[in-house]
């Protein structure tokens, strides 16, 4: 991660979209920083942890969202700025308190929620835009449009959720936030930040102290107040504005990443003369009269926004207030089917939907190349699905989880979530995982299949859940199988690490955001004083392992937990050798003829390992393999030699 | 060498390889040099879940003039720096033209779909043949096997940029690189260092 802290005003730095929030967040004088890591938004607390001590502020990994966004409005009531950051998931965790938050308003610190979308679900389990939480809760919203803005707009936020007294919401999406542009940084404060809760302890003047929801109505009532205040200020925000010509053969209205996607389409179809931009940076209270200022610029729209028709929306229901006999463009988008409201957009899709509007035709490269590149790419580019890295534990625990119900024969159920172990909906696990949803839901799932007895299910449940997420997301859910006698095995895939997203720490670690070391929320003592079963293996040990896991489904009874505790690979590869050099014994392997199925490169499938087709056996890719010598244990012909390196 | 302006404003240079390969530690090193260098760059990559053994890629936008978008469109790339045989073809097949120039590292990663037989990976000479015939010029470095040559794959990356420096198709210098990759290998610097070196005299040879 680059260096948010640098104290050079006026240069350019290469920042990634969440570096330049963090910066911005910085130069607001923020003095407390949490999160709950989710791609795209790790890189924002991320980079403030690593400079926290440096810079006198505080920040830490919490244990979820909810209580991410709880705590920075703790350290607003005592006057000081503060930011939570998250990414579309992290929203509905925190949506409860949101609701309440609104209400009670903030403290005389400014506090900022970062919000990072991910269009396409590049990395996530869905792909829920975040912008209509603003429109329902009354959060003052704004967007930036590039990494220069994303700084920009942070700081100025501050500003903004202080002098309104209320929560101030930006969204980013995955190709601001983990895109890299030029960021020119400004100046960083230097003052010092003193922490007190005020209280009126007068009985007859509480309220202003006070930071509830009740009485609703008259909150509810301030509340709105406070969205005119913002609405007044985003009218005149110059993060909205216009470019093109007086008059335009058509004009997009657009924001976020978008901005970008539309200034390329307009400069490759070369219309600058003929079609207008109006980007929009403050979102929602919707800036109606600067919108209606631009609006008569064309008698055709077209919104360009990812991922819900938000703005098309807001602007059509604006349209209802125009006067009966005012002129009516055409709106395209989302609802013409012009731009797709599903998945990320490009520039492509811009100039798609421009040349279509307006009739034109677009050529990128010469046809005859097009269609020839397209055709040899097509006919010799093999697939490349993803997979577990070399010498994953998580391999090594789905090959066993396969093993063990196999050998149990009682048709067992794997229940999932979502983290690197989701690749085990595919080869990467052996198509073991069969529910997917948000965090933990794994687990909640299992709970309801281990109560089916009654109803003659006799298949045993097993629920897979990372490590992070058991703290973030899963006690109660065991607490609740433990209590009702739900009959499923919790496996926790120990990597100890937030992996997915880049190795935060989390309780079980040890260590803080910061860097302190500090308790060890041990995972075994925390289950064992459930009263729970609970197993610790090592999972490149297959036949431990497998033996375990077919012991604990046949002990049947309430929810046991099995934890599979190996470090994460890319960690100890950062730090260590690999422990063995591993090579095929040419002789051992006896290829298709052994009757194993090709076990090692059809159905292990550790990119490690790759088949000779020349020779007709497996071989071990040596700029692949990571040493871990799992694959020793999976081939039937001990073909596969483990040296110590 | 000289200051030299860019071939094209803005100037698209699409990085691609396999995930864990260090396509993001060379579109930082690049987009660095270039951001100190006084250029407006852009790079949009893709990696986060498919940091594990998928197909990723980096664009970079490099220009004088503006802020351009993290995405190159399709049939737009100038150049082409391929740290894997089949996903240069990749790009090529979308973001190829006949103006395009391609840094090919011809060391094949083969994915779990060809190793498990449910994909072909291509004859390499012919391979590498196409994607000759798709560029306008078309430089070979053998990055990963100089680089295993020096103890570890990982310098294939400081070969690589190597490379795209001694091409002279960036108006990009030695001197702009080098305090960069002091800053980001500061551990293993002079080995680094030496891989670039070779890089730059790979592609003049």
């Amino acid at each position: 991660m680059a260096n948010i802290e640098i104290d050079a005003p006026g240069t350019s730095q290469l920042f990634i979209g969440n570096e330049a929030i963090a910066r911005g967040a910085l130069e607001a004088g923020i003095g407390f920083a949490a999160a709950y890591p989710g791609t795209p938004s790790s890189e924002i607390l991320g980079s403030l942890a690593q400079i926290a001590k440096k810079m006198n502020i505080y920040a830490e990994w919490s244990i979820n969202e909810k209580v991410a966004m709880e705590a920075a409005a703790g350290a607003s009531y005592a006057g000081i700025r503060s930011l939570a950051a998250m990414k579309q998931n992290g929203i509905n965790v925190v949506s409860d308190f949101l609701a309440n938050l609104v209400m009670s308003g903030t403290g005389k610190g400014g506090l900022v929620l970062v919000s990072c979308d991910d269009p396409s679900a590049i990395s996530s389990s869905n792909e829920q835009d975040t912008r209509p939480i603003a429109k329902w809760l009354d959060i003052p919203l704004v967007e930036p449009g590039d990494f220069q803005e994303a700084k920009d707009m942070t700081k100025w936020l501050f500003d903004l959720a202080e002098e309104l007294g209320t929560l101030c919401m930006l969204r980013s999406v995955t190709r601001i936030a983990h895109a890299r542009g030029n960021v020119k940084l400004g100046e960083l404060p230097n003052k010092q930040q003193k922490a007190y809760f005020e209280q009126i302890h007068d009985l007859k003047n509480v309220m202003p102290t006070r930071y509830i929801p009740i009485p609703s109505p008259v909150r509810h009532l301030f509340l709105h107040a406070k969205m005119d205040k913002a609405l007044e200020k985003f009218e005149s925000s110059l993060f909205n504005r216009y470019i093109g010509p007086d008059r335009a053969d058509l004009l997009i209205i657009t924001c976020g990443s978008c901005w970008l996607y539309s200034q390329d389409a307009i400069e490759a179809l070369k219309l600058r003369d003929r079609v207008g931009i109006l980007k929009l940076g403050t979102l929602w209270p919707l800036p109606e009269k600067f919108v209606m200022e631009h609006l008569n610029k064309s008698d055709k729209v077209l919104f360009v926004e990812e991922i819900d028709p938000f703005l098309e929306r807001s602007v059509m229901e604006l349209g209802g207030s125009f006067p009966p006999k005012a002129i009516r463009p055409t709106f395209y988008g989302k609802r013409s089917g012009h731009i797709n409201a599903y998945g990320e957009l490009n520039p492509d899709m811009v100039i798609k939907a421009v040349s279509t509007i307006l009739g034109l035709t677009y050529k990128a490269r010469d046809a005859d190349y097009g269609k020839k590149a397209e055709a040899v790419a097509k006919s010799n580019v093999p697939e490349r699905s993803m997979t577990f890295c070399a010498g994953c534990p998580h391999r090594a625990t789905f090959w066993s989880i396969k093993n063990a119900l196999k050998l149990d024969g009682h048709d067992g159920v794997v229940t999932g979530d979502i983290g690197c172990y989701s690749m085990a909906l595919g080869p990467a696990g052996f198509f073991q995982v069969r529910t997917m949803h948000c965090m933990g839901a794994g687990v909640g799932v299992a709970n309801g299949l281990g109560k089916l007895g009654q109803f003659g299910f006799n298949q045993p449940v097993l629920a897979v859940v990372g490590d992070s997420t058991f703290y973030h997301a899963t006690i109660p859910a065991l607490i609740n199988g433990i209590y009702n006698q739900s009959n499923f095995i919790l496996i926790i895939l120990d990597n100890s690490a937030t992996a997915m997203t880049g190795f935060q720490p989390h309780p079980g670690t040890g260590m803080t955001a910061m860097g302190e070391p500090t308790k060890v929320i041990s995972m075994e003592a925390l289950c064992r004083s459930l009263g729970a079963r609970v197993e610790v293996c090592d999972p490149f040990d297959l036949n431990n392992t497998t033996a375990i896991l077919l012991e604990m489904m046949a002990e049947g009874g309430g929810a046991k937990v099995a934890i599979m505790r190996r470090q994460c690979e890319l960690v100890r590869a950062k730090k260590e050798k690999p422990p063995y050099k591993v090579r095929v014994d040419a002789e051992r392997c006896i290829g298709e003829a052994c009757g194993c199925d090709r076990l090692c490169t059809r159905i292990f499938l550790c990119p490690g390992l790759i088949w000779d087709k020349k020779t007709g056996k497996s071989k071990v890719d040596e700029v692949i393999c990571n040493g871990c010598g799992v694959c020793v244990d999976v081939c039937p012909q001990g073909a596969i030699i483990k040296e110590a390196a | 060498m000289t200051k030299k302006q860019l071939m094209k404003d803005p100037l698209n240079l699409v990085i691609t390889g396999v995930g864990g390969q260090g396509n993001v530690m060379i579109s930082l090193i690049i987009g660095n040099a270039f951001v100190r260098d006084g250029y407006i760059v852009t790079v949009g990559e893709t990696y986060g879940a498919s940091q594990r053994g998928g197909p990723v890629m980096s664009h970079m936008r490099i220009s004088k003039e503006t802020q351009y978008s993290p995405f190159i469109p399709d049939g737009c790339a100038d150049i082409i720096l391929g740290m894997e045989p089949v996903e240069t073809l990749r790009m090529l097949g979308r973001y190829g033209n006949p103006r395009v120039i391609t840094i090919i590292n011809p060391r094949p990663i083969y994915s779990i779909d060809v190793t498990g037989g449910h994909a072909e990976y291509p004859d390499l000479d012919k391979l590498v043949e196409i994607v000759k015939e798709l560029s306008a010029q078309t430089w070979i470095i053998n990055a990963t096997e100089e680089a295993q040559k020096m103890g570890s794959p990982m310098f294939a990356n400081a070969i690589l940029i190597g490379a795209l420096i001694g091409s002279g198709v960036l108006p990009l210098d030695k001197k702009s690189v080098e305090p960069v990759l002091r800053e980001t290998f500061p551990k293993e610097i002079e080995a680094n260092l030496v891989a670039f070196n070779k890089g730059i005299k790979f592609v003049k040879s």
